[in-house]
């Protein structure tokens, strides 16, 4: 049976065109082939976080989330899988991209398959990705696929990068294809912390029959 | 439907002139901005509750005493009372004594508090403030009703033979008004007492208050204190006015620039367009307070935060008059026309009676001669046996 995947690359790039955006770029041009050979289809969207950097410091600094950023987080609450790609700044992943994740909801990502990319000026940076990046996308109960992918400048002469793009895209359509998103939902989101309005503001599941319902309702504390 | 004010108590520098006024002036300027209140015809005055610079109202009730003895028709009332840091024995005892002191012009709104420090200060947990909440509320509606309360909970020392004094005004315990911004326990809290539910509408985009709102008003209604209209709803917002639209957004542009909280932050237009800040002409603020009702439903009370982020007593007070001359003559006129007549009324001290009591006399609690304690024979009142 045919499906129709949504992947969404999250790219903190600032040129145009930027490495950092080509990397993903990449990775997203093998998830279509991979899907297709599969007989599965792939719709593309990108985020540039670039343009959301003004909304992203205002939701750090007040809790306010601007349109741009809404959409941005609704494009991500309907992904079916996830590259998401930094430059390195100072041995670590740009703060805009960590402050876009860390302005998401603690629930939007939950086991969504992520591929984790990074590209930086030279290869004494490669570990970020696994030593830096990873802790993030766990604390969000992303899957990252066992690939990481990592760019320094002499690696865009190398077909090394290639074999481990192909690596990381197969991997993320394994794990996309699988369901397996579907199943932890489905069968267990409740067993995952939510509030009132998370998961982007659809998490609006209220149950009437918890300890504290009762206690709001006059019951006694447990 | 009732119009009204209410206040943080931050003291904040003044960005334009960068003064910061005293601890002595800004209290000094309540009052006067309370007074200015019910001159220009508003009908509430609220002021928040916090333990820590720069914000100087650590003590509502003995403000709020003041006010209403220097006023003759503004009810005095909190956002918010805070229900967890507080013991709720000291809340029906002070709230109940202001209730007096103000013949009934009094109502105050339960919130939870979110400055961190505040808890430990207080000996409390903040990652209990929720079930602290609930179960403190729990104790001080059964405080305000019952005259002998024998109480055992999680979080307070239990309680023998307990009569909070003061009883309330009339027998009739104050309204209470409990404020959330995403807690559905709240809501159903509020709901479960049939008492009424604020959404401070501020900060966040109207979509997250229109869902709590309306949780609380089906909740409301299955508990049977009425139809999901008749729900008790409160909002807040915020407006900056002056005749000329531009000359608005040129005099509050450094105040939201430099406001605590959303300061440094969105671009004021940006801000404007995403939540219900007016700053404007009278004619533009009463438009968007106009689109309240079209999102939340019918509502009893509209507050609006008027003096914070350094604005000058004599801007808060110019606003005022623009505010209780132009925008809200206007609103309750344009409101009353459109209300659904199902609309409950807004809670007053003289309706609860009425509604309490019918033409028949409140109960006047009368105590009996001290005996030494709370614990043996019957009521310490003589009308009960």
């Amino acid at each position: 049976m045919s499906q129709n995947f949504q992947l969404v690359v999250v790219s903190a790039g600032t040129s145009d065109p930027s490495s950092t955006r080509l990397l993903a770029d990449r990775v997203a041009g093998r998830v279509t082939t991979l899907a297709g050979k599969r007989s599965q289809t792939v719709g593309t969207s990108v985020i540039e976080l670039r343009e959301l950097a003004s909304e992203i410091a205002n939701a750090l600094v007040s809790n306010h989330i601007g349109p741009k950023l809404q959409k941005a987080i609704t494009t991500l609450q309907h992904a079916d899988a996830i590259i998401a790609s930094t430059p390195v700044y100072k041995a670590g992943a740009s703060g805009l991209f960590t402050s876009f994740f860390q302005v998401l909801d603690n629930d939007l990502l939950i086991a969504k398959p992520v591929v984790l990319a990074a590209t930086a000026g030279t290869a004494r940076h490669a570990l970020v990705v696994d030593d830096q990046m990873r802790g993030l996308f766990a604390y969000l109960r992303t899957v990252v696929v066992p690939t990481s992918l990592f760019a320094a400048t002499e690696d865009w002469q190398d077909n090394g990068l290639n074999k481990r793009i192909d690596r990381a895209a197969l991997e993320l359509v394994a794990l996309m294809t699988s369901g397996f998103e579907k199943t932890v939902r489905d069968e267990s989101w409740g067993s995952y912390q939510h509030e009132f309005g998370s998961a982007g503001g659809t998490e609006l599941t209220i149950d009437l029959d918890s300890d504290l319902m009762r206690l709001a309702a006059g019951g006694a504390a447990s | 439907m009732q119009f009204g004010i209410f206040s943080v108590s931050d003291i904040t520098r003044d960005p334009v002139s960068g003064e910061t006024p005293s601890e002595a002036e800004r209290i000094d300027a309540i009052v006067q901005i309370a007074e200015k209140a019910e001159e220009v015809g508003l009908d509430v005055f609220a002021i928040g509750e916090h333990h820590n610079p720069p914000f100087f109202s650590s003590a509502p009730t003995t403000l709020l005493s003041h006010i209403a003895a220097k006023t003759k028709k503004l009810i005095v009332s909190t956002a918010t009372t805070l229900i967890t840091t507080n013991d709720p024995v000291r809340i029906a005892e002070e709230y109940a004594m202001l209730q007096h002191l103000a013949k009934g012009r009094m109502d105050l709104m339960l919130g939870r508090g979110n400055t961190a420090p505040v808890y430990p200060w207080f000996g409390q947990d903040i990652r209990q403030s929720l079930p602290l909440a609930l179960e403190n509320y729990n104790l001080l509606h059964r405080l305000w009703r019952e005259d002998v309360v024998d109480w055992e909970g999680k979080f307070r020392t239990p309680l023998q033979g307990f009569t909070s004094t003061p009883r309330p005004l009339d027998d009739l315990p104050p309204f209470v008004w409990h404020g959330s911004i995403r807690t559905p326990e709240i809501a159903e809290q509020a709901a479960f007492y049939g008492d009424g539910f604020f959404a401070n509408n501020i900060f966040w985009p109207k979509e997250h208050y229109i869902r709590l709102i309306k949780f609380y008003r089906q909740r409301y209604a299955h508990y049977g204190h009425g139809t999901e209209k008749q729900a008790i709803v409160g909002l807040g917002g915020q407006a900056y006015i002056a005749k000329r639209s531009q000359d608005a957004l040129n005099e509050f542009r450094p105040y939201f620039n430099e406001a605590p909280v959303y300061g440094h932050g969105p671009r004021m237009e940006d801000f404007m367009e995403q939540t219900p800040l007016s700053v404007g002409s009278p004619q533009e603020v009463i438009d968007k307070t106009l689109t309240f009702r079209e999102h939340f439903g019918d509502y009893q009370r509209q507050m609006f935060l008027m003096d914070h982020a350094g604005l000058p007593l004599k801007t808060v007070l110019n606003q005022l008059d623009l505010l209780g001359e132009e925008v809200v003559p206007v609103l309750r006129k344009e409101i009353e026309a459109r209300q659904d007549p199902e609309t409950a009324k807004p809670p007053t001290h003289a309706g609860r009676v009425k509604d309490k009591y019918g033409d028949k006399p409140a109960r006047q609690p009368r105590p009996n001669a001290n005996r030494g304690d709370n614990v043996t024979g019957g009521s310490p009142y003589q009308d009960e046996k």
